[in-house]
Formats: C-alpha cells, sequence, structure tokens
C-alpha cells in the first residue's frame, strides 16, 4: 500500500520535473519543426493564408532553382567537407596531440586553441574583415603587397575566387568547440592498460594505437564529437553573409544552404519554399548523422 | 634515466605526468596551432585599446604603441540612432543571460535527472527523441519560430530574448550521461531516509553533478550572449535589445566613421571577454562532465 503512494509520487515527481524542459521543447523544437513541413507544401508569403501546393516547393528546388543546383549545393557539399569532416579530423588530431603532453601546458593550449569557438558571427565579423580587409590597409592585402605577391590590393571579401575558401579557413579556426573538448576527454579517459594489452598483442607504432585502441575505446566521444561538428557546420551556414556583408553574397560565391533559406524567407519572402529547404537541411543533417553513426559503430567489429 | 625506463617498459605516452624529450614533437604541432588560433584572439584584445590614429595608421601594426581607454569612454558615451544609450544593450544582454543560464541549468537539470534515475514508461523514447535533437539546427526554423512568438503574445517582450534559448537538448543529454555514473544506492538510501525526489535533487544530486552544471553553463552562455538571432527577428523595440545586436549594427553602420572603428574595438572586446573569462573558470569542470558525453 504504501509502496503503491510513493510510486505514484515518484511518478508524478517525474513529469514535473521534466515537464519544464519538455514543454518548452515542444514549442520551440518539435512544433516549428512540423510546421516547416506543413508550410514547405504551401504557398506562403507571411500575410495571406498558405495556399496547398502539394510537391511543388520540393519539384521546384530540385529542378528550376538554378541557383541552389549550380551554386548553394556545391558550396555547401564543399564546405561541409572541409569544415564538417576536415574539422573532425584536425579536431581529433589536435586532442590525440594535446593528450600526448603534460597537464599544465596542455590545459593553457586546450583553451586557445577552443577559445575561437566562442566568437560567435558578430565576432567574426569585425576580426576577420579587417584581417581581409580589400584597401592595402587589410593585413592580408599589406603582408602580400610588402612581399610582392600581388601589385594591387584584392578585394578577398568580395571576390567569387576567394570567398569561400576565406569562409572555411575561419570556420576551421572557429570549429573548436564542445566535440573538440569531448574528444580530448575521450582519448585521455581510455584505460591506460588497454595500451599495454596491445602492446603484447603485437601493436607497433603510434598510428597503429590510434586505429586498434584509441578510436574504439573513444568511440562514444568520438560519435559526440561527430554530431557536434555536423550540427555546427549547418548552424554555422551563414558565414558568408556575416563575412561580405550582403545575402546574396557576391555572385552566389558563399551561398550555403542557410544562406538560401534566408535569402527566400526574409528578403524574398517565399516562406512555404524557404520551409522546403529548411526541410532538406534537417532532413540532411539527420541522414549525415546517422551514416556518421554507422560508420563509427562498425569500425568496432 | 627516466628514458631507458620508457623504452624498455613500452608506454602509450598518453597523459604524461612529467615532461620528456619525446613529446617535443607534439609541441611542434600544437604551438604553430595555438599562435594561428591565437592571432585573432590578440587582435581583438590589442586593438580595443588603440587610439585612433593607430587603428587606421599605415601600413597597419599589429601591436599598440600607446595604450588608452577611449574607445571604452567612447563607446560608454555613445547613443544609437534612436538614442538608446550603449550601456542600456550591455545591461539587457547581462539580464537576458542571467535569465537565460539559470533557466537553462535549472530545466536541464531536472529533466536530466529524471530521465537519468526515475523510472517510468516511455523515458526511453523520451531520451531517444531528445539525442535525436542534438542535430537539430535552430536556423533551419526561424520562420515557424517566428510566427510561435508572434502568436504565443511575446513578440516584442523581454521573453523573447529569453525563451526560445533555454531549450537546449545538448546540455540535457550531458546531465543525464553524468547523472548515469551516480550509484542508485545513494539516491535509494535517500529515498529510505524518507526524502522527497525534489529534496533529493537539490541536496544531493545538485551537489554531484557540478561538473555538467558548468558545462551546461557555458553552452548556455555562449549561445546566448552572442545571439543576434532573438533581437533581430523577434523585436523590435530598441531598448529591449542585446548588446551582441547592437554590435551587429555597429559594424555596418559606423564603418565609415573613424569613432566608429574605435567603438566597434572596444565592443569587441566587451563581448568576446565574458565568454574566456566565464571557460577559464569553469575548464576544468567542463573536462570532467566531456569524459561522460559519449553516444553509447
Amino acid at each position: 500500500m504504501k509502496n503503491k503512494i510513493s510510486d505514484r509520487l515518484n511518478r508524478s515527481s517525474a513529469a514535473i520535473m521534466l515537464a519544464p524542459y519538455a514543454i518548452l521543447f515542444v514549442i520551440f523544437i518539435i512544433i516549428p519543426v512540423i510546421a516547416a513541413m506543413v508550410l514547405s507544401f504551401t504557398d506562403f508569403n507571411s500575410v495571406e493564408m498558405p495556399a496547398w501546393l502539394g510537391l511543388d516547393n520540393y519539384l521546384r528546388l530540385f529542378t528550376n532553382d538554378s541557383i541552389f543546383m549550380q551554386k548553394v549545393l556545391p558550396n555547401t557539399v564543399t564546405f561541409a567537407v572541409f569544415v564538417g569532416f576536415g574539422g573532425y579530423v584536425l579536431g581529433f588530431l589536435l586532442a590525440w596531440c594535446l593528450s600526448q603532453i603534460t597537464k599544465g601546458p596542455r590545459t593553457v593550449l586546450a583553451i586557445i586553441i577552443y577559445s575561437p569557438s566562442m566568437t560567435g558571427g558578430v565576432l567574426i565579423q569585425t576580426v576577420w574583415s579587417v584581417i581581409f580587409n580589400g584597401d592595402k590597409s587589410g593585413y592580408l592585402n599589406y603582408i602580400l603587397l610588402k612581399f610582392n605577391v600581388i601589385d594591387e590590393p584584392v578585394a578577398w571579401l568580395q571576390s567569387e575566387g576567394s570567398l569561400l575558401v576565406i569562409m572555411i579557413i575561419v570556420s576551421l579556426w572557429s570549429s573548436m568547440g564542445v566535440g573538440f573538448l569531448a574528444m580530448l576527454s575521450g582519448i585521455l579517459n581510455v584505460n591506460e592498460e588497454l595500451y599495454e594489452a596491445g602492446y603484447i598483442d603485437g601493436i607497433r607504432n603510434r598510428f597503429q594505437e590510434i586505429i586498434y585502441i584509441t578510436i574504439p575505446a573513444a568511440k562514444p566521444q568520438m560519435l559526440f564529437g561527430a554530431i557536434m561538428s555536423i550540427v555546427n557546420t549547418f548552424q554555422t551556414g551563414n558565414i558568408g553573409v556575416t563575412l561580405s556583408g550582403s545575402n546574396p553574397t557576391p555572385n552566389y560565391a558563399g551561398q550555403l544552404i542557410v544562406t538560401h533559406i534566408e535569402d527566400y524567407g526574409y528578403l524574398r519572402y517565399e516562406m512555404g519554399y524557404a520551409a522546403a529547404v529548411s526541410v532538406i537541411l534537417l532532413v540532411g543533417i539527420y541522414l549525415l548523422s546517422k551514416g556518421t553513426e554507422h560508420l563509427l559503430s562498425s569500425r568496432e567489429e | 634515466m627516466k628514458k631507458t625506463n620508457r623504452t624498455r617498459i613500452r608506454q602509450s605516452g598518453m597523459n604524461p605526468k612529467h615532461f620528456d624529450r619525446s613529446q617535443l614533437k607534439f609541441y611542434a604541432v600544437l604551438i604553430p596551432v595555438g599562435i594561428l588560433m591565437a592571432l585573432p584572439i590578440l587582435f581583438i584584445i590589442v586593438n580595443a585599446f588603440k587610439p585612433t590614429d593607430e587603428l587606421f595608421a599605415y601600413p597597419p601594426r599589429f601591436y599598440v604603441k600607446n595604450p588608452t581607454l577611449d574607445n571604452f569612454r567612447l563607446l560608454l558615451s555613445v547613443s544609437s540612432g534612436t538614442t538608446v544609450p550603449a550601456v542600456r544593450y550591455l545591461f539587457n544582454s547581462v539580464i537576458v543571460s542571467a535569465a537565460v543560464v539559470f533557466t537553462t541549468v535549472f530545466i536541464s537539470t531536472a529533466a536530466g535527472f529524471a530521465l537519468s534515475k526515475k523510472k517510468f514508461r516511455g523515458r526511453g523514447l523520451l531520451f531517444d527523441i531528445n539525442k535525436t535533437a542534438l542535430m537539430f539546427v535552430s536556423v533551419a526554423v526561424s520562420i515557424p519560430r517566428y510566427f510561435i512568438i508572434v502568436y504565443g503574445g511575446i513578440f516584442d517582450t523581454i521573453w523573447a530574448n529569453i525563451l526560445p534559448l533555454v531549450v537546449i537538448p545538448t546540455g540535457v543529454f550531458l546531465v543525464k550521461q553524468f547523472a548515469d555514473q551516480l550509484p542508485d544506492a545513494l539516491i535509494e538510501a535517500a529515498v529510505i531516509d524518507g526524502a522527497s525526489d525534489f529534496k533529493i535533487l537539490r541536496k544531493i544530486v545538485f551537489p554531484l553533478i557540478k561538473p555538467t552544471l558548468a558545462t551546461v553553463t557555458i553552452l548556455s552562455f555562449q549561445s546566448v550572449w552572442n545571439n543576434i538571432e532573438t533581437s533581430s527577428l523577434y523585436i523590435n523595440n530598441e531598448s529591449l535589445k542585446t548588446f551582441a545586436f547592437y554590435m551587429s549594427t555597429l559594424t555596418s553602420v559606423t564603418s565609415g566613421s573613424i569613432a566608429g572603428q574605435g567603438i566597434s574595438a572596444a565592443a569587441t572586446l566587451i563581448m568576446f571577454m565574458p565568454n574566456l573569462i566565464l571557460f577559464i573558470i569553469l575548464q576544468s569542470r567542463v573536462m570532467n562532465t566531456m569524459a561522460h558525453s559519449g553516444i553509447k
């Protein structure tokens, strides 16, 4: 009898503890995602009622939006490969190097490497736009002019050839965030006995050590790091606008999928179409994360 | 002496206790990377103290010759076009950030604890939903969120700056993973002693999961302090907008004016420093949490 009452209390206490988070979760994540899905099937300019379009937005996106197919998609893939995958590998290697040195210097270096990830969009603009400034007082222009690499100052952030490269450099710089810390911590917590056993089993060098022991043992953190890395790549997808100062970016050179959403949503007020692009983005991230999870977990066998 | 020891008993070299020459090659990688990472940050700090003539000096100079606090004085006395003083934005940011961090820590801990230690139907499902939400990218739904905020009646109120930012799935995930390793016996003992679940949360769980609270604080603070989205999309009233938003207008409006560069440099430093200081204070606790961050 007493058990029953406390059971019931326990059950409701769980509900009470979960409720604030769960309610806000539903309001700000679940409903917006569902709303985006519904809107993606409509024509909606934010003033009139949405009109049902069926799959038209998606058809238009994949067959009739040349900017999406020719600029946004290739840019996004390039950006994701370098910043998402490249940043992840770089994060792992840096974390691994850090794990090989003593605690004091490791902490200092880890803080330094992590600190760029604390700079949000605004800071990125003020810092990097001075470095890549288009007139001769920009740091890069000044250095290149001094060593006669270029004759005229280059408008790096406005030029089609360099914008995406700069976006990648800046994003890599600021990508060593929570995922990087998780991997560092994961690597540091690998049981030393595993390595000893590995050496008895014939592991001969550091490289084999990483492949056969470190990665499998730190796998849960590696996976967390991978997902953080994917999410961060797309979450910071507006960096082209931040750096160049305009949406669309010059000749669409820095247009990523998030930029495309804002272009249609806030500049052209084609919210239904923008929602369709959002849905594609969310589904893409989900599939990418699941794929990564699959890849990392099959490595264990 | 130590060296011969190391070669005889083959060790991994992970987490070494002492410095050894064999570690130099790692420094050879880490120090150049560290310098590259730190240069733009140093640049933020140095620029804030440059007098106007040095900000515009040609050739550009990295270091500062005659450091001055003029930029900060200018920032504090300046008002934007709509006569809202810069300090007002800063004040808003402090209030909003404090509210967001406090709320996030509180609701994430409660939810994470319930997901970890309470047995109830649907617990696994809820955790899986939250795990999937780790992949959630909020920029993708800023449009539907806009309508929720308008129809929810919080458009143009301070709540529009706060509520959308307190849901951090990563935070709940980390609390839950960390709480999983607390022994159940500890909580059972408290139950037998007649403590209510809320008392357990307050008296036992909170103190034990302090490292996670530090991590959630960091995550939450960084997302709110640097956020310009809520102020630019959900708020019209200038006097409710945040400092980050104010900064984003500075860089576009004043980029031509000479005083603008100085103000902007000072504002950049004010934006950056709280992040850095908070992280340095909490970093060892954050690392402690991260050990349990794995996705299994």
